[in-house]
């Protein structure tokens, strides 16, 4: 049961967590059709993260909800990637404003939407009959998020001289972050053990494969790997998943129980 | 067949889409079932995209729906199998391009993920809704909503939206 809820608890927290950074785009898109395209690629996560929490709150019973799930939980509770969580821009400190870069938003959205279309294809096969029904609807939002992300991608690496060297500054800086995929956390492995979860590193020659073929066709070169090694999943996370939340709860923490 | 699970079928065959008022649920595929229960009827939906804000209003209808005909129904949501655009019929798509929306095609059988973005589905022909036209290009992947992709028709000039395969 514990091992169920704390994998769920880290699909949840992705989604929701990149869902409210994309939405960060809604009414500043660089076009109208971006705007629109990524509320929506956000609209498809919080739409997921929501048919995870409640499966999550269902388990754990009692006076559990969604909503507490996702407002009411501190950082060092969520269980994201800190890919996810990193401002839309390049290294920056936690307080510092900046303009919203969208080569890093495009480059963010492919890493892990490779990375999703393989896992929930996987996860259709889930001993939970709940999350391989959540996998089978999320595969098909997922296959249009990574379609989009990965045009986006070829069109800016192989566009001019200024879009091809920020996009490729915003791949060298949101790469190394991947390597937190393939190191299992111990909710991760335990749910691997009770048939729920999949191992991700059995998805990994399928990713580089995805990714390869895209930065080849974008003309952009693949970083090395190395150096530190995030942990998001074990809440261990970035300074920047603090103000994320703090924007997102404020309103429900304000007003607990409201609705309109 | 009951006849309270008739009357409930009839009465929501007026039932329409919140967001798309010309195909009814049941044209959609959201409809998925009515049959009796133990404390009345039970109705069961299924939800398009994950996200879809229209869920909560399309149970609130097909509650008040059911209400006015006096049918007392609980309304049960079921995520599996998933809902796909196969399941939408063939008047229910005639009635999308008659309304200017492009209806969608068949999803490919068991494409997986790589095949799915190595042969993206603007190779196929997209005929526009408004002159039949097939000379159209894609705008945009995401249109006014969830589902829909945005096109434009080279030869009458019109942009239209293209309900997606899912």
């Amino acid at each position: 049961m514990s091992a169920a809820i704390d994998y769920l608890l880290h699909l949840a927290d992705n989604a929701l967590v990149l869902g409210q950074r994309n939405a960060e785009w809604c009414g500043h898109g660089p076009i109208l059709e971006e705007d629109i395209a990524l509320s929506n690629v956000s609209l498809d996560l919080i739409g997921q993260a929501r048919l995870l929490y409640q499966l999550v709150a269902t388990l754990k019973g009692g006076e559990c909800t969604e909503d507490k799930l996702a407002y009411f939980r501190d950082t060092h509770e969520f269980r994201n990637y800190t890919l996810l969580e990193l401002p839309h821009h390049g290294p920056l400190s936690g307080y510092a404003q900046s303009d919203l870069d969208y080569g890093t938003t495009i480059v963010r959205n492919f890493l892990y939407s490779a990375l999703m279309a393989l896992l929930w294809e996987a996860l259709e096969k889930s001993a939970n009959a709940d999350l391989a029904a959540i996998a089978a609807k999320s595969l098909k939002e997922v296959r249009y998020h990574l379609r989009h992300s990965r045009d986006w991608l070829v069109r800016l690496g192989d566009g001019t001289d200024e879009s091809h060297a920020r996009v490729q500054a915003s791949l060298d800086h949101l790469f190394p972050y991947t390597q937190e995929f393939w190191v299992h956390s111990p909710a991760e492995a335990a749910a691997i053990a009770a048939g729920i979860g999949i191992d991700v590193t059995t998805l990994r020659a399928d990713w580089d494969a995805i990714v390869d073929a895209a930065l080849a066709e974008a003309t952009l070169q693949r970083p090395a790997l190395g150096g530190y090694i995030s942990e998001g999943k074990q809440g261990i996370h970035s300074e920047h998943l603090g103000f994320l939340l703090a924007e997102m709860q404020s309103l429900a923490r304000a007003y607990p129980n409201g609705v309109w | 067949m009951n006849t309270r699970v008739e009357a409930a079928w009839a009465a929501l065959e007026e039932l329409t889409d919140p967001e798309i008022p010309v195909i009814s649920l049941r044209e959609l595929g959201i409809l998925r079932d009515v049959r009796p229960a133990a404390d009345g009827l039970e109705v069961v939906i299924t939800p398009t995209y994950s996200g879809c804000p229209a869920m909560g209003q399309i149970e609130d209808d097909v509650k008040a729906t059911l209400a006015r005909a006096g049918i007392t129904a609980r309304v049960v949501t079921q995520l599996a199998p998933a809902w796909t655009t196969d399941w939408m019929t063939e008047a229910g798509k005639e009635k999308l391009r008659a309304y200017g929306i492009a209806p969608p095609h068949q999803t490919p059988a068991g494409s997986n993920v790589v095949r799915f973005i190595s042969k993206p589905a603007r190779t196929e022909t997209v005929p526009c809704p408004h002159c039949g036209s097939a000379h159209t290009v894609e705008s945009s992947h995401f249109g006014s909503t969830a589902c829909k992709a945005l096109y434009k028709c080279l030869d009458c000039q019109e942009p239209f939206d293209y309900f997606k395969p899912y």
